[in-house]
């Protein structure tokens, strides 16, 4: 008789996301195994398994004598619902034994919306929710990911943060732990162990007190833990491990691709991304390694796709000399090569004709603001003629497709600034009329704006997000300026903007919220079908929080952050220099026209910031 | 074109048919033998598969056409294929060269009952009763909505064995091609007209093909 699991895989959608068994994924055998990791994706395995930084970890763990890394992935909602039914908890792909059974649960947290997916996957798994009713060693539950650079709206549930970059410091993390569990600590001992490791933040050794206003009044290490924990990061991109051994996922999942990765870090500083602070200093990785890479994982994945990716891939030194050796080999076997995150430079726009990159997509531009000067604010170095000649020069070679992505709610916004794209809009629409070599096909131009969220680690950390009613005032606006038919406008409902600003700038006293949420259904929220704000607006009331108070409200730049505990490296000094800057209208140029001060270089000891 | 005779079994069953293609142009690749890839605007590698089945189905005699660039020995293909493939997925023989697709007439399916009580009593001979009428009218969900349709003329011949004290097998051989009849058809038709007989869930494999003289088609 086929078991239950299987007969509901025969009922659910995509069941392949739910068996393993793909090419390349790790089986060990038990009797060699010490310690068992449960590596889970607070998203669906679509999601998951596009994520370079879990395949990275996946191999590093797995490459560890004694270690078995699992993955983990959260169901779609039919698989969930039959779950529930069933009373099946939930269980990791390689071996499909229950999470509940590992040693280790881990977790890695790349957007806010995935909050409620972390804690309805516990529950799924049958795992106390909060740390303090998980008692022993068993089930201990980390996680890393941007999202553990303000970890605190999680604190209540996770034992530790691991911050910052993971190929060294979850080798020393698993290494420690596979020692407590021979030695068989307490898991007292082992959290006191632990958060000796660099990089290591573990929120019960903290003590959060606040204000009557609400604001925080101080952060109390508690046993002599740090005052600060300095994210880790790795100093040698070329030696570090890369995993060519990919797994290849038996179905289609978002990028369904090899992925290479240039470098780390960003010379832009443009004052709204948290990646291009958090992820400092400048680290490269030789053409020569990448190539090799390149070459090993396309042949051991036997993927017909490869995609350079950083942060910003023109600034890549290097990208010539790998480009100059890629583009032949990919072409004698048939694979595409992409090249996302290209700036609008001389260089680039070769490259993209000669990947064609163009040709399928159409061009795409972020310049975030309708002005020069909200440009300049921000701190985005694109300027409208470089957007009007890369277009024109499209143009002529007949493409008719672009699509710009511009921000509403940035700190000094006015009308004018709203009404600024609409102009920008319109030049785009002649620069068209002038120059397309075959009008009849007629141009779209998709028009995208979302809504401002300030993000920790940023010099606008301590911005207002404007309110949403405000927000939807802009779009109208905006809107209302749109004569043409070649435009296509799309702005987001602002809610989950919203609930994402809330847990951007989150402190502690979120955790009831997101666990009130969960109760009343919420999970998936990255998801349209999914998302219900409703959910969330009802926990928020129940657990008396206003959300206005991490949004509209705006933080002082004396106040205590949630985040302070937390040094991704960048001073807390300069991003208020660069928050003063922006309000000047001043802009500062890119690391590589001289050096801004941001402080990251400090992580460095064996080599030179690479900006 | 060579061709490929492979089984689908084990959790390979949940693999949709798209899914599967991409998985064997990956293996090809992986395994050193470069497929030739179809002219156009999108060119796409040259592997296509006979008979896409429904997801939760598995087969021992599934046909896998493709194109090298570079021409190889039908047993290098084979090792080398099966060293690049998925657990479940497995090519059992290569041939140089197919019959043609449009000779391609039975297929012979399996479909095991499973009963979570006990069989019901006369089961066997009910079902086989079913299927002798002169007509048996089941839906049939199409891409402009359901539709009726008559599945008799497409069943050859058809027995039922009790297995189990839980599990019925019913074994038919039945046309594939203009028209195909899916075997799950047989259990809808089941939980129609005998609903007491509604199985709790139905395996489904294909066993062998055959042309329309009930020679073994490859």
């Amino acid at each position: 008789m086929t078991e239950l699991k299987q007969r509901i895989l025969t009922a659910v959608q995509k069941p392949a996301r739910y068996t393993g068994g793909e090419w390349g994924e790790v089986k060990k055998n038990l009797s060699d195994v010490r310690v068992r990791v449960a590596f889970c994706f607070p998203d669906t395995y679509e999601i998951g398994m596009s994520n370079l930084g879990m395949r990275i970890l996946y191999g590093v763990m797995n490459r560890m004598d004694g270690i078995w890394c699992e993955r983990v992935f959260a169901p779609w909602g039919d698989m969930e619902a039959e779950m529930r039914k069933n009373h099946l908890p939930l269980w990791a792909l390689e071996s499909q034994t229950n999470v509940r059974d590992f040693d280790m649960i881990a977790f890695t947290i790349g957007y806010e919306m995935a909050y409620s997916n972390i804690l309805n996957m516990l529950d799924l798994a049958g795992v106390p929710l909060h740390a303090k009713d998980r008692v022993g060693l068993k089930n201990i539950v980390f996680a890393g990911g941007v999202c553990a650079f303000n970890p605190e709206p999680l604190a209540e549930f996770i034992d530790f943060f691991s911050l910052g970059e993971g190929e060294d410091s979850t080798v020393e993390i698993v290494s420690l732990y596979d020692r407590a569990k021979a030695e068989s600590w307490d898991k007292d001992t082992f959290l006191k162990e632990v958060a000796k490791i660099p990089g290591v933040y573990v929120p019960s050794f903290y003590r959060h007190e606040y204000n009557e206003d609400g604001t925080l009044k101080a952060i109390v290490p508690l046993d002599g833990a740090p005052e600060m924990v300095t994210k880790r990061i790795i100093e040698d991109l070329d030696s570090a491990f890369f995993p060519t051994e990919m797994i290849v996922p038996s179905t289609e999942i978002v990028h369904d691709r090899a992925n290479l990765e240039a470098f780390r870090g960003c010379i832009r500083g443009c004052r709204f991304c948290q990646a291009g602070f958090s992820c400092r200093p400048v680290r490269k990785k030789s053409p020569e390694v990448l190539y090799r890479q390149a070459v090993q994982t396309l042949e051991h994945s036997g993927n017909n796709e490869i995609t350079v990716s950083s942060l910003s891939t023109s600034d890549y030194r290097g990208l010539k000399g790998l480009t100059d050796q890629l583009i032949p080999y990919c072409a004698e076997n048939k694979v595409n090569l992409s090249v996302p995150s290209l700036r609008a430079d001389n260089f680039s726009r070769e490259l993209m004709e000669k990947l064609q990159t163009v040709r399928k997509s159409g061009l795409t531009f972020a310049p975030e603001a309708g002005t020069q000067r909200l440009r300049d604010v921000i701190n985005k170095n694109l300027t409208e003629e470089e957007i009007l000649n890369t277009c024109a020069q499209a143009f002529s070679g007949g493409w008719n497709n672009v699509k710009l992505y511009f921000m509403l709610g940035l700190p000094t916004e006015t009308d004018e600034d709203v009404l600024g794209i609409a102009e920008l809009v319109y030049k785009v629409i002649q620069a068209w009329k002038e120059n397309a070599v075959n009008k009849k096909r007629g141009l779209r131009v998709h028009v995208a704006t979302a809504y401002f969220v300030p993000k920790p680690h940023t010099p606008f950390q301590w911005e207002k997000q404007i309110t949403p009613q405000e927000y939807l005032r802009r779009c109208r606006l905006l809107k209302s300026h749109f004569y043409s038919k070649s435009i296509v406008y799309d702005y987001h409902s602002p809610d989950l903007s919203r609930l994402e600003a809330v847990f951007a700038r989150g402190d502690r006293r979120l955790g009831p919220v997101i666990e009130t949420a969960v109760k009343n259904g919420a999970r998936l929220d990255g998801w349209d079908e999914y998302f219900n704000y409703a959910k969330w607006y009802d926990a928020f009331r129940q657990c008396g929080v206003d959300e206005d108070f991490y949004t509209t409200r705006g933080y002082g730049e004396e106040e205590i952050l949630p985040w302070d505990t937390i040094d991704v490296g960048v001073s807390k000094a300069f991003l208020k220099r660069e928050r003063h800057r922006a309000y000047e209208g001043q802009v500062t140029p890119d690391c590589r026209h001289g050096c801004a001060g941001c402080g990251a270089n400090r992580l460095l000891q064996e080599v030179a910031c690479d900006a | 074109m060579p061709r490929a005779l492979f089984e689908k079994v084990g959790n390979a069953r949940y693999i949709s048919h798209l899914d599967l293609m991409r998985v064997f142009q990956r293996a090809f690749k992986r395994a050193g033998l470069p497929l030739t890839h179809t002219q156009g605007f999108n060119p796409r590698p040259s592997v296509s598969i006979a008979l896409p089945m429904s997801l939760g189905v598995e087969s021992r005699c599934e046909l896998l056409d493709f194109e090298l660039e570079h021409p190889c020995a039908c047993d290098e293909i084979c090792g080398r294929l099966n060293a690049a493939l998925i657990d479940g997925v497995h090519i059992r023989e290569v041939y140089e060269q197919g019959d043609k697709l449009k000779n391609l007439a039975l297929l012979q399916s399996r479909l095991i009952l499973e009963y979570d009580q006990m069989v019901p009593d006369g089961a066997t001979a009910k079902i086989e009763n079913l299927f002798s009428q002169p007509e048996l009218i089941v839906e049939k969900k199409g891409k402009n909505g359901p539709t009726q349709q008559d599945i008799i003329p497409m069943i050859r011949r058809l027995s039922v064995k009790r297995l189990s004290d839980g599990e019925l097998e019913v074994s038919v051989l039945h046309s594939c091609q203009n028209p195909s009849l899916n075997p799950m058809q047989l259990s809808a038709a089941i939980t129609r007209y005998l609903p007491d007989l509604a199985a709790d869930y139905v395996r489904c494999f294909r066993e062998e093909i055959y042309d329309t003289n009930e020679t073994i088609f490859r």
